[in-house]
């Protein structure tokens, strides 16, 4: 909508996918997950009583994106399918190791959704699929993630680089880790050493800077208007820091 | 006559536009339409520097539903060769170029054509069609790449020290000599600064609405912060004469000096003129960042010399200013402002006007004075860093004061600057414990302030209440401000007095609102409208009790005998006298036109805490205090409100502002998205500390306002800065990746 009334594209036929029920409904799944329908709003999903206790992370992504009014349309389905690099509930979804569902003409398929974006504006999504839902998996016990990104303001900001962290501990130590990666590449990104970097320490500094490094080795940004590619790349390891440590601080709290 | 018991003057009276803006049914220009209105949409050059060979409209006023089409050749020339002719600090010669691009675009966005059409999407597409043949020349766009030989020239008849060149012009400002005060000098630091430009950033784009009747009769709605300059220029540019224009104020969202001049209304009126049918024009927020004047971007240097104990024997600086494609940068307030609080002996001070392939500057509150601030305070604080002294103290040392004689000029009356210096030393933010990584800045600014040109109608209604009209659009609170005073003068209720803006052919002429002029020189003229007509009412009571008008005096909103001796009388309130009116002489009204005199300068001194994320480069302002002379505050919530504006605007100027540039020379970040101005959020609460020395020149000792608060404050930030950091950062924005790479610098030391 907003692309097309600043003139950027000139649909010819619009469908509105926002009255069709699975769309539009947050279900737990019988084995602990969350489906979250692709064109629930961001109110829609900081409202639901549980969401946010399982995955605040991914809710925190998610409301980031833009302002209040903003937050009463966009979606995370329209966030993702946007296609762009920067948008903040992708890495969140990615390091939550979310599964979409996609509808199209000859049936049915599941993808992650680190595999959804192509590119800035492109999505692997054939001619005629559209985004169901979302689907998150159970959380073990002991489990947290979070979300965090930089921005030169405090609100109303396109992400410079965003994190996403998802663990999971066990008396201490690291037993699942996947860290999501926006705005350093030509879409988010799934950093796997950085994860791994992670699993099987006790989140001390030479893990944490190992996973740092992963996520810093991971970037390939470029130099434009809201950053050079220095100080992404810095950037990135940063927030890795800042990110694992309040996922680790709700896993402990779990 | 400052009285000090006030009723109204000095309270928070309800804004008298408020309902209708918060209700969403205040009329803004967007808001307007006729019967019949088309759109107008103008083509603007994709280039920074070409020569324009030919333009061909044909096609596109072949499109169904194109209803005109103009360009240069439909708008009146001032020729270069003839001289300049001013409409206020507007050269004309280069108003009618900016408005539409004659021999040559000088600017990505510079208007090329412009077409009126049924619809705005057909207006769009018919500026597609419109061909015009480039001769794309080489352009420059920084000042350094602007002034290096080679660099391409913008007007090739401009020569500066008899070469062609970029630089339009040179002022100054001189007093002493400083070869002989630098030789005095036990300490001299000298340091070179850079600013980006930035814009107002007003929410709302310029848009107009104009029908010109088939005898010519021409009506403008539009959004400016003057009506007359919108008819004077719209005059010029199109050949209509005055009187047959009707230029009406709309309310205006935000302006900040951006709407002192016109891009759209002659483009519009013309449109209309040739299509017979009202045209709308509404830029979009693109069009504004490309093509609407921001404030210049800058270089300068400043070297300042001061004896051990802290007296400061001379000062040099250098201010070079981006004008965009035409001259007229605000060097006068870089030259005439940046020195002016102090009392040196030894000042030069120099300005330079820089051409280069962006969009004309506008006025910027204050212009120029933050920029030539940002680089006197910050070498201020080095000095007093290096001398050991407290900034304030050594600020205190050197303050101007009554009989200082300012390098611009004037010999200081009875001023304020010393007060907000001690008023900003005992506030308790100066003494504020600081954590870590934070840090504390202060700096000053002076702003000149005006006069001028103003007109105002009061009448008395036949019930009894109080008609005002003015001829400045209220874009800071004028209304509220002049209603406390009316009321005041007529001992009456705030609520019966009604302020209207006027449009330029139902009041007298009045200047621009801008140099913080409009309600220093409108409640001069409305005051004296008042008092005439409070002369007139006992003159009607008199008569009616036939007494001596000398034994009648006004008060509570009624005419009482002066003394018992006068006679024993019910007194008359104005509901009796504006009854009695008819039979008493008729209708109750004064009308007061005048160049106003004695605005005085107005000081600032402003206290900064920031913090800084070291590991990210950024830097958040956590506590702001802004010590104000604001002679008198006839409304402190719009005092105030202007200070945490203009600090609001200078924190964005200091930290994230700045237009950025492609390789092909056009503007990267045409939108509140990439050009960061603060949001709320990014600001703490602003603190005002409001100090008042009244204008001895003015009956309520009214000084402007409304352009000091942006002078101090980009100094401050970057002073807190250095006292957080140790760091030192000598161009502006201070954006995370500049911090974080300065601070990742391998000749600085760690940060903790
Ligand atoms: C003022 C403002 C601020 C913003 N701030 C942020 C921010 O801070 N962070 C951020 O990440 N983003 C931000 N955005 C952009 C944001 O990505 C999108 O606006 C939002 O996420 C899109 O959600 P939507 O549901 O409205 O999708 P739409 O805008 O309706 O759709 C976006 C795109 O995805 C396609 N699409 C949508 N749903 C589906 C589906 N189910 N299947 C297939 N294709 C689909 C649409 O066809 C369209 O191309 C901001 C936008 C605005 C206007």
């Amino acid at each position: 909508m907003v692309q097309m009334r600043s003139g950027l594209v000139r649909p010819g036929l619009i469908v509105d996918i926002k009255k069709i029920g699975e769309m539009t409904e947050i279900t737990e799944t019988a084995d602990g997950g969350f489906r979250v329908g692709a064109a629930v709003s961001g109110m829609e999903l900081s409202e639901h009583p549980r969401f946010g206790k399982v995955w605040p992370g991914v809710l925190e992504a998610v409301n980031l994106i833009g302002s209040k009014q903003v937050q009463g349309r966009a979606s995370a389905g329209g966030n993702l399918c946007n296609g762009s690099p920067a948008g903040d509930s992708v890495p969140a979804m990615i390091a939550a190791g979310a599964v979409v569902t996609v509808q199209g003409p000859s049936g049915r398929r599941e993808i992650k959704v680190e595999d959804v974006p192509a590119g800035p504006g492109r999505t692997n999504l054939k001619s005629g699929e559209i985004l169901v839902s979302f689907t998150l998996p159970p959380r073990p016990a002991g489990s947290g993630d979070a979300y965090l990104r930089m921005i030169p303001r405090t609100e109303m900001d396109i992400a410079v680089v965003g994190i996403g962290v998802s663990l999971t501990l066990k008396d201490g130590v690291c037993t699942a880790a996947r860290v999501g990666l926006g705005a350093v590449a030509p879409t988010a990104l799934l950093v796997e050493p950085a994860g791994q970097a992670l699993i099987g320490s006790r989140l001390d500094d030479a893990a944490l800077e190992a996973a740092a490094a992963a996520c810093r080795a991971a970037c390939r940004p470029i130099d434009d208007k809201r950053g050079t590619v220095a100080y992404r790349i810095k950037t990135a390891g940063v927030l890795l820091k800042r990110t694992a440590a309040i996922a680790a601080k709700r896993a402990g709290g779990h | 006559m400052n009285v000090v018991n006030n009723k109204w003057i000095g309270q928070r009276t309800i804004r008298p536009d408020g309902v209708d803006k918060v209700t969403g049914r205040a009329a803004f220009a967007a808001d307007t339409t006729m019967p019949g209105t088309i759109w107008g949409k103008v083509l603007r050059s994709p280039h920074p520097h070409a020569r324009i060979k030919s333009i061909n409209t044909a096609k596109a006023e072949a499109l169904p539903g194109v209803k005109a089409v103009v360009t240069a050749r439909d708008i009146v020339d001032f020729p270069i060769e003839k001289g300049a002719v001013m409409l206020g600090i507007q050269d004309m010669r280069w108003m009618c170029r900016n408005v539409m691009a004659r021999d040559k675009a000088l600017f990505p966005g510079h208007p090329v054509a412009a077409v009126a059409a049924t619809t705005e999407a057909i207006a769009a597409e018919a500026c597609k069609l419109i061909e015009v043949d480039y001769e794309v020349l080489p352009w420059a766009i920084e000042i350094d790449d602007a002034l290096k030989d080679g660099a391409p020239i913008l007007h090739e008849w401009n020569k500066f020290d008899g070469k062609p060149s970029n630089i339009m012009g040179r002022l100054e400002s001189k007093k002493g000599d400083i070869a002989v005060g630098f030789k005095d000098a036990d300490i001299i630091i000298e340091r070179s600064f850079a600013t980006r430009p930035v814009h107002q950033g007003y929410i709302e784009p310029h848009a107009c609405l104009i029908s010109v009747a088939a005898d010519g009769k021409t009506t403008i709605w539009s959004s400016s912060q003057g009506q007359f300059m919108v008819r004077a220029m719209t005059s010029m540019l199109t050949g209509i004469p005055q009187s047959d224009i009707r230029a009406i104020p709309a309310e205006i969202g935000g302006g900040f000096g951006g709407k002192t001049i016109v891009y759209l209304e002659p483009l519009a009126t013309l449109l209309a003129k040739k299509s017979g049918r009202p045209v709308k024009m509404v830029m979009t927020r693109e069009e504004v960042m490309r093509a609407t004047g921001p404030t210049s971007g800058s270089k300068s240097t400043v070297k300042i010399g001061a004896k051990k104990d802290g007296t400061i024997v001379a000062a040099h600086g250098a201010f070079y200013l981006q004008a965009g494609a035409f001259p007229g940068s605000p060097i006068r307030g870089a030259v005439g402002c940046s020195f002016a609080p102090y009392d040196i002996p030894h000042i030069l001070s120099e300005g330079f006007d820089v051409c280069s392939n962006r969009s004309k500057v506008a006025a910027y509150r204050a212009p120029g004075a933050p920029i030539g601030a940002y680089a006197v305070e910050c070498v201020l604080d080095e000095l007093a860093e290096a001398l050991k002294m407290d900034p304030l103290e050594l600020r205190l040392k050197n303050a101007a004061k009554e009989g200082t004689k300012a390098a611009h000029g004037p010999v200081f009356p009875r001023i304020g600057y010393i007060e907000t210096l001690e008023a900003a030393k005992n506030h308790p933010h100066y003494a504020a414990p600081l954590g870590k990584l934070q840090g504390r800045g202060v700096a000053s600014g002076f702003w000149f302030n005006a006069g001028g040109e103003s007109s105002a109608q009061v009448n008395i209604t036949e019930d009894g209440n109080v008609v005002v009209t003015t001829g400045h659009p209220d874009i800071g609170g004028s209304r509220a401000g002049i209603a406390n005073i009316c009321a005041e003068l007529l001992g009456i209720d705030y609520k019966r007095v009604s302020v209207i803006i006027g449009d330029t052919q139902t009041v007298g002429f009045s200047n621009l609102t801008g140099g913080s002029r409009v309600l220093f020189a409108s409640s001069m003229v409305v005051t004296q409208a008042t008092d005439k007509i409070i002369a007139t009412l006992r003159e009607r009571a008199a008569k009616i009790w036939e007494i001596d008008p000398e034994a009648v005096k006004w008060e509570d909103g009624a005419a009482h005998p002066v003394s018992p001796n006068a006679g024993e009388f019910k007194p008359l309130t104005l509901a009796d006298l504006a009854e009695k009116a008819p039979s008493q002489g008729g209708p109750i009204g004064a009308s007061v036109q005048l160049n106003t005199q004695g605005a005085e300068g107005g000081f600032g001194t402003h206290i900064c805490d920031v913090e800084v994320d070291v590991d990210l480069g950024i830097i958040r302002v956590i506590r702001y205090t802004a010590v104000q002379d604001v002679g008198r505050a006839i409304h402190p919530s719009y005092v105030e409100g202007q200070l945490q504006g203009g600090v609001a605007q200078g924190i964005g100027w200091a930290l994230n502002e700045e237009y950025i540039y492609n390789k092909d020379g056009k503007v990267d970040n045409p939108g509140f998205l990439d050009y960061r101005m603060p949001v709320c959020s990014d600001l703490p609460m602003i603190d005002c500390a409001l100090v008042e020395v009244p204008n001895p020149k003015h009956p309520q000792g009214v000084k402007g306002v409304g352009e000091v608060p942006l002078v101090p404050v980009m100094a401050a930030v970057a002073n807190a800065v250095n006292n957080a950091l140790g760091k030192r950062f000598y161009s502006l924005p201070m954006s995370p990746p500049k911090v974080s790479e300065a601070l990742d610098a391998p000749t600085q030391q760690a940060a903790e």
